[in-house]
């Protein structure tokens, strides 16, 4: 079926040497190609050079940068409903759990040999797996030595909030650009039921007064930071029955104090994490339900629809985590820096960049013509390209179409955490259950017999259009199927 | 009068020994520990024991 597909012509994107002539004739960067509010013409220029090679702030840098976190800080303040630290395991991929402590020494020589190893890295987070804010020593500590070692890798942590206001100095002092507080509710009596307790000026503290607390401190913290220049990334755990109606107001009380990012994340619940809401059974969202809550919030503060989740101790681009790569017992002796690598990667990355911004306006003013609204499964392994084989994806990026143009909405995980060992048939029915509402899948390769289920179930797989951008390939195939015979053919 | 830290519930996360009014709490080895000595229970300076109030996990800090 695939073979049958035309790439419109001038818009087929194999090498950078097609594309170099796709753009003399004619293509000019317009709009961010993929997460609409997120490339360079939707910012002021002051906060795209902030945001351009952090993963987690554009969704347009984590087809390029890889991020890494070092969990030097165990201590937390809170218990939130959906935490448990006491268990870890290597297969499972959610924040808060870890494999392995590092102290600041430890950590800031896991950075540099990271460094090293891969110039996609560009952010260096300490996200816990307590609090980061909270575990304020260690925290500085392993800042100031990975400052001192690589001055070009940017700074960020991630805090519930509590005890972030008493910090705002020092992080404007260490030029730290990005800092993220989670903000699950801001009407206490909704909070109270995701915080059992909070520790808090010599005392714990529960209920309404634990709830109040910790929202005044958030705000605050998202005030303060706001008011130094500090861009704040609001992340919110989408809990079904609990949270899920307020989120709107969530999103309206964080865009009016001035948050830079709104990541609306599906709470991940089972009862071997031994979490609250895993043991009582509170489910987490479909992806339906997710992409529904955060359709909702468009047009409040910007949203980010490209988290993974990721562990408290991941290195990589996102969805794909590296962490097992760089344990300690793995380090090398001596570690030399690879500065040059970096900055040829960056190099490399602005060229690209320009070049998928011009393949993706072009592809956008195709798929304008074709009106109605439709979803495709993306295998990528970065780059905005699709070039990932559909047995070896751990998740699938979802692109929409529409006369708005293309546009990244999420993306949907096929592994389950620990699939890995169920074979390829509960893999296959997880695909299905994941995909449901998406006709397309779009990847490198495919083998005949995952085709044929994904045909049975509605879902063409598509993968003669390998290598090609996201955006060209999505409107090759829209062109192809709009223009197929019985139709008013349109033009090429 | 003094609390201990039961070792088999404990994650190592610290947050005992940065809440510990009388430095009584000690990284040794792979544990926290209490120093008898030292520890008050936190009386006088705090409602309840600091350890126990902040620890992540129930019973962990408890009378010794």
């Amino acid at each position: 079926m695939s073979a049958t597909l035309i790439p419109i012509s001038g818009l087929q994107v194999a090498s950078r040497k097609d594309m170099g002539e796709a753009m003399a004739k004619g293509g000019g960067c317009s709009s961010g190609s993929c997460g609409s509010s997120q490339g360079p013409a939707d910012m002021d220029p002051e906060t795209w050079a902030k945001v351009k090679d952090h993963p987690c702030y554009s969704e347009e840098a984590h087809h390029y940068f890889a991020r890494m976190h070092v969990a030097v800080a165990p201590a937390c303040n809170i218990q939130c409903n959906y935490c448990n630290r006491k268990y870890d395991c290597a297969n499972e991929s959610r924040p808060g759990v870890v494999s392995e402590r590092l102290t600041p020494e430890q950590a800031a020589r896991k950075v540099l040999a990271v460094a090293a190893s891969v110039p996609q890295l560009s952010v260096l987070g300490i996200a816990g797996p307590g609090d980061a804010a909270y575990d304020w020593r260690r925290t500085k500590a392993t800042f100031d030595l990975v400052s001192k070692d690589l001055p070009d890798i940017k700074l960020c942590l991630s805090s519930n909030g509590l005890a972030l206001p008493d910090h705002i100095d020092e992080i404007v002092a260490m030029n730290i650009d990005h800092v993220t507080i989670t903000i699950n509710a801001i009407d206490p009596e909704i909070g109270q039921h995701i915080y059992p307790w909070i520790f808090y000026d010599g005392k714990r503290r529960t209920g309404i007064e634990a709830a109040t607390i910790l929202r005044d401190r958030q705000l605050l913290s998202l005030e303060m930071l706001k008011a130094r220049g500090v861009l704040v990334k609001v992340n919110s755990v989408l809990i079904p029955g609990i949270n899920d109606d307020h989120l709107i107001e969530v999103n309206k009380a964080v865009k009016a104090r001035g948050a830079f990012l709104h990541n609306i994340m599906p709470l991940i619940s089972d009862p071997a994490h031994g979490t609250h809401f895993g043991l009582t059974g509170q489910r987490g969202p479909t992806g339906a339900e997710l992409k529904k809550v955060q359709d909702a919030c468009a047009g409040g503060a910007n949203l980010m629809r490209h988290c993974r989740q990721c562990r408290a101790d991941a290195v990589g681009l996102l969805g794909e985590d590296r962490g097992q790569d760089f344990t300690l017992d793995k380090l090398p002796e001596v570690i030399a820096d690879a500065t040059e690598a970096r900055t040829a990667y960056r190099d490399w990355v602005a060229d690209e960049r320009r070049d998928r911004a011009a393949a993706a306006a072009q592809a956008e003013a195709t798929v304008a013509e074709t009106g109605k609204s439709t979803l495709f499964a993306v295998c990528t392994r970065g780059s905005g390209r699709i070039n990932m084989h559909f047995g070896k994806v751990t998740e699938f990026q979802i692109y929409e179409a529409d006369a708005e143009g293309i546009r990244f909405v999420g993306h949907r995980r096929a592994d389950n955490y620990c699939l890995g060992g169920h074979g390829d048939k509960a893999r296959m029915d997880e695909i299905l259950r994941v995909l449901e509402d998406v006709p397309y899948v779009l990847c490198s390769k495919i083998g005949a017999g995952p085709k044929k289920r994904l045909a049975e179930a509605g879902i063409e797989a598509i993968d003669g259009l390998a290598q090609d951008y996201i955006e060209t390939a999505i409107a090759a195939v829209l062109h192809s199927k709009t223009a197929h015979p019985g139709r008013t053919a349109e033009s090429a | 009068m003094a609390l201990k830290i039961v070792k088999s519930q404990c994650t190592v996360c610290g947050a005992c020994e940065f809440e510990c009014p009388n430095a009584a709490i000690k990284f040794k080895g792979d544990a926290y520990i209490i120093d008898a000595e030292k520890c008050t229970e936190c009386e006088g300076q705090f409602d309840a024991p600091q350890c126990a109030a902040v620890c992540p996990v129930p019973n962990t800090c408890v009378p010794a």
